[in-house]
């Protein structure tokens, strides 16, 4: 058996333990052996998607009678689709420990367990089929489980809402895949992505196969004006669900745009990355612009996984610009890059989503406003939340950094390209990236300092218990991978690789620690330089000299007492900074354009007896501008469609009849 | 041999900064009162007001986190690190190649993601305006920042600071507008970061005006002095990242002898010296702004970076 009949296994596996997840019964144990396996079969699916990725060995394939008749199921492994195996299940078994102990306190559990185990074999599904007709039921299937589980508290009207949403969404997404494999399919019809890898489109249908992977994979993976669905449907299910969706669904959706554009559709034009680096750039900034403005934790979490995927698509668009005009190196930096951010976004979204569920059981609370002063109550729990707060803030020396320097440093290369349009436009693209580093680090200040720091806001704030000891270990497993990436980033890059080779068609030199063991050299040892190792072992040593020194010297007497406030401390914990109160600035500077953010403040005059009132609309630029719209736009003419529901029987003939003739008639014209 | 000589370099760098910092503080009250017509305190003030600070004991808030506690190390050894890692009296050093130009900008945006979470940690409305204000006004530094790294990374071809260094002091770039501008962007920048006026000012405790000294509010004893330092070591390595990025002269290399070295040292004291004399004067001469004009101020910062990066593709004939 070779290493894709091993992991082929594991769907069969994962669905039948989604069938004992139907006959659970209601106790700790039926619930805790359902997650466990699960985790396991993912940790088994971790195991050989790294052995895939560290292979060096062709592509395995292989064809099963399953599907339509005539042309059966293909399913291929390559290095792409190991090293998306490494996150996807990566993200499951921690997802899967985590809800070992967090899936106990959910209301209904039952409701979750069955379709779980088939979630995460339907993404496994995706990433191992080779044609068209498996893809999209993979694909399909993919959409509709996680659609349940979003519905899993369907008694709340917003889940509901948000669960149609996501569908229609979802739906969208799907018909635009099924669009593109036409237009990839052509006349010959041979729907095999083998057949596709051989007859590359032209320029014309190629940039149309661009357009709707841009719909149809960005939709699901949230490109910005599509990404509405994202920040509701995420948060709606269960904490554990929403790391996996938010995590690991939307880096299938990223895995079928790689596949998409740099595998099925070969020959990459430097126009085409034009109108991907701007979508993602517009994207990363909006995404951490509406995370910003959020009270509500989960649906902040969701929207910085938006921001991410912009940084991820950059990276995408870098290469595609790179590899047009045979720059191989920048291709390959720009297509690291992008690979590196999605590991490391599957792991600190993970990390913060699992963080979020801790603080949701033990407060019952989503929104940071009723919350604070939790790091007292949640020691571990807050420390975990606070590396991946770093982590995806893009602080060296965690990993989230070393990608988004990855990006730039492709960036920096970009002057040699030889369009003016291309030099100018990655500059600013550029400042944007900056810009959303730096917002999602005030995000996460916000988000962090209102939840963990300060003084509890109400009273389950002030009673919340640690989380238990499953929670705590999933956490912990994915802040120390955050912590080591951020380290050795080395030894990721170089396993990376082969990847890059297989997208790209090169990759980069193996790093033989020229300068020194774990420095990151994307352009030799005589051009620019990061090492996250050395930076850690330098503030080691230099916060050791002054802790030292300040044992030695300074007065060791400490003291409690009240907090100084510049004299005028107030007992209320309503006097703090609010998470609104905190967004304030960037509200005005950035809000007041992109959202039209309008403060109405009502201040009564001295004796008036009335309350005062402060108000802040915003509108979503999106949503107003494209998908209310569109939404009205359909209702509109599903309206004016209704009347073919009243129609007698002879007019029914008729129109089917006309049917029949007009595409008789199509097909006669076509042939 | 060899080895002992690039350690003993890279040491005594990381020495030097945390010697000078407060001496270049001192300076920058002394010009100040000076420019008031006032006496003002000794040069040396700074130094003698970290060994009281250090000498007195501490006092915690009730509901200070082990968060509040850590971050005064995490703060000064980021900020401590950064500062050994740019380039000073010479460039080239044995260690230079650890963290470029971004990832300096980076491990400083560490420091004050510390900082900002310190100013939320006792839940006092002061902490919060301070947090908040500062990240805002970094996540508008920073775009303006890129633009001056992608100026200089277009100019040397590496963002590798010693690299840049030696790049600009070999004088092959002849004079570009290019550089001018993002000197000016920089200039910008570095008020901002180091919260001096029109961004903010260092002397006040006056409740509307304060950004950096809102956030440190709750900070005593020893804690504090190490919050102070670590504000010294900043200033000090944004005039040095001023004084190598666009005024390298006299800088030595990492191979030249003891003498190149020494004049290397005079060299990069007497310029940061200067440097934050005219800090002092710049300071003196403008008033604060309101905090929702720095959004302006660092639009201008970065738009000088934007047009800095353009010049150079049209100047290149692109």
């Amino acid at each position: 058996m070779n290493l894709l009949e091993i992991f082929l296994w594991m769907i069969p596996l994962l669905l039948l333990i989604g069938g004992v997840g139907l006959l659970a019964h209601k106790t700790a144990t039926w619930y805790r052996g359902v997650y466990g396996a699960t985790g396991l079969v993912c940790l088994f699916g971790l195991v050989v998607g790294v052995a895939g990725l560290v292979a060096e060995q062709p592509p395995l394939e292989l064809v099963l009678p399953l599907g339509l008749p005539w042309s059966h199921a293909h399913f291929r492994l390559d290095h792409l689709t190991a090293f998306f195996m490494v996150v996807v299940n990566l993200g499951g078994a921690a997802a899967s420990l985590f809800a070992m102990g967090y899936g106990l306190h959910e209301p209904h559990p039952r409701r979750i367990l069955p379709l779980y185990p088939c979630f995460l074999a339907a993404m496994n599904l995706v990433l191992v089929v080779d044609d068209a007709y498996s893809f999209l039921l993979a694909w399909e299937c993919m959409s509709l489980t996680s659609w349940g589980l979003v519905l899993v508290e369907h008694r709340i009207a917003s889940n509901r809402q948000a669960a149609f949403l996501y569908l229609s969404m979802a739906g969208f997404g799907t018909m635009m895949l099924l669009f593109l494999f036409g237009v990839l399919a052509g006349q010959a019809g041979d729907f095999s992505f083998a057949a596709f890898r051989l007859n590359s489109a032209g320029n014309v249908n190629g940039f149309l196969v661009l357009f709707l992977v841009l719909l149809g994979a960005g939709s699901k993976a949230g490109l910005f004006p599509l990404h509405v669905w994202l920040p509701l449907a995420h948060p709606a299910a269960p904490s554990h669900v929403s790391a996996l969706m938010s995590g690991v669904m939307t880096k299938v959706a990223v895995y079928a745009a790689l596949r998409i554009i740099f595998d099925l559709n070969a020959h990459v034009q430097w126009q085409w990355s034009v109108p991907v680096l701007i979508i993602a750039g517009i994207t990363a900034f909006i995404g951490v612009l509406y995370a910003i403005m959020q009270h509500d934790i989960k649906r902040l979490l969701a929207y910085h996984t938006v921001e991410n995927i912009g940084i991820i698509f950059l990276g995408i668009g870098l290469a595609m610009a790179f590899r047009a005009n045979h720059q191989f190196v920048g291709a390959s930096v720009a297509i690291t890059a992008a690979l590196l951010h999605t590991l490391n976004h599957s792991l600190f979204k993970s990390l913060l989503f699992l963080g979020s569920g801790a603080v949701l059981h033990a407060t019952g609370e989503r929104d940071i406003e009723k919350l604070g002063g939790l790091i007292h109550r949640m020691p571990v729990t807050a420390f975990f939340f606070l590396v991946g707060s770093a982590a995806i803030s893009a602080l060296p020396p965690l990993n989230g950094f070393v990608s988004e320097w990855l990006i730039f440093q492709a960036m920096m290369v970009s002057p040699h390209l030889p369009q003016p349009l291309m030099k100018f436009l990655i500059p600013c693209v550029g400042a944007l990236l900056a810009l959303a580093a730096a917002l999602a680090a005030a995000c996460f200040v916000k988000a962090f300092g209102v939840t963990f720091l300060g003084r509890p806001r109400s009273p389950q704030a002030a009673q919340a218990v640690e989380t238990d000891g499953f929670s705590l270990s999933a956490m912990a497993v994915l802040a120390t991978l955050c912590i080591l990436i951020g380290i050795f980033p080395v030894t990721v890059v170089d396993l990376l690789q082969p990847v890059s080779q297989l997208l790209v068609g090169v990759h980069l030199p193996p790093h033989s620690g020229e300068l020194a063991p774990f420095t990151l050299l994307p352009f030799g040892s005589e051009g620019s330089s990061y090492d996250g190792f050395l930076i850690m072992l330098f503030m080691l040593v230099a916060s050791t000299l002054t802790a030292w020194s300040v044992k030695r010297f300074a007065c060791g007497v400490t003291k409690r007492g009240d907090a100084w406030d510049c004299g005028q401390p107030d007992p209320s914990p309503m006097t703090q900074y609010t998470a609104g109160s905190f967004s304030q600035p960037i509200r005005r500077v950035f809000g007041s354009v992109w959202f039209y953010a309008r403060e109405k403040v009502d201040m009564p005059l001295p004796g008036e007896t009335r309350a005062a009132s402060f108000k802040v609309t915003m509108l979503d630029p999106a949503w107003e501008g494209l998908i209310a719209p569109l939404g009205q736009g359909i209702g509109w003419l599903s309206e004016r469609f209704n009347v073919l529901h009243f129609l007698s029987i002879r007019q029914y003939l008729f129109l089917v009849f006309t049917t029949l003739i007009l595409f008789l008639l199509m097909v006669a014209q076509w042939s | 041999m060899e080895l002992m000589h690039d350690l003993l370099l890279q040491g005594w760098q990381m020495v030097l900064v945390v010697l000078i910092a407060p001496w270049i503080t001192g300076v920058v009250r002394k010009t100040k009162a000076r420019m008031l017509r006032k006496q003002g305190p000794s040069v040396l003030q700074p130094y003698r007001d970290l060994r009281r600070l250090l000498s007195k004991e501490t006092l915690l808030a009730e509901n200070a986190s082990w968060l509040f506690r850590v971050a005064p190390y995490l703060i000064v050894s980021a900020t401590w690190v950064a500062a050994t890692l740019v380039p000073t009296f010479a460039t080239g050093l044995p260690f230079s190649w650890v963290a470029d130009l971004l990832a300096i900008v980076a491990i400083l945006a560490t420091a004050r993601f510390f900082l900002a979470l310190a100013g939320m940690d006792v839940g006092t409305s002061f902490g919060g305006i301070g947090s908040s204000r500062e990240m805002m006004i970094a996540s508008l530094a920073e775009p303006a920042m890129l633009f001056i790294v992608f100026t200089m990374a277009i100019l040397a071809g590496t963002t590798r600071l010693s690299t840049i260094a030696s790049v600009m002091a070999s004088g092959t770039m002849g004079i570009r507008v290019s550089i001018g501008l993002s000197l000016f962007a920089m200039l910008i920048v570095a008020l901002a970061e180091n919260a001096r006026i029109p961004v903010d000012n260092p002397a006040t405790h006056l409740e509307l005006t304060m950004v950096h000294e809102a956030m440190v509010l709750e900070y005593t004893g020893r804690h504090l002095a190490m919050i102070e330092i670590a504000a010294s070591i900043k200033l000090v390595l944004f005039l040095s990242l001023i004084s190598c990025l666009f005024f390298p002269l006299g800088m030595a290399q990492r191979e030249d002898g003891w003498l190149a070295m020494g004049i290397g040292l005079v060299a990069y004291l007497l310029k940061i010296n200067a440097l934050a004399c005219l800090l002092a004067i710049g300071e003196s001469v403008m008033a604060k702004m309101r905090v929702f004009r720095v959004a302006e101020l660092l639009s201008i910062a970065m738009l000088f970076g934007v047009l800095a990066v353009f010049l150079l593709f049209l100047s290149r004939g692109m």
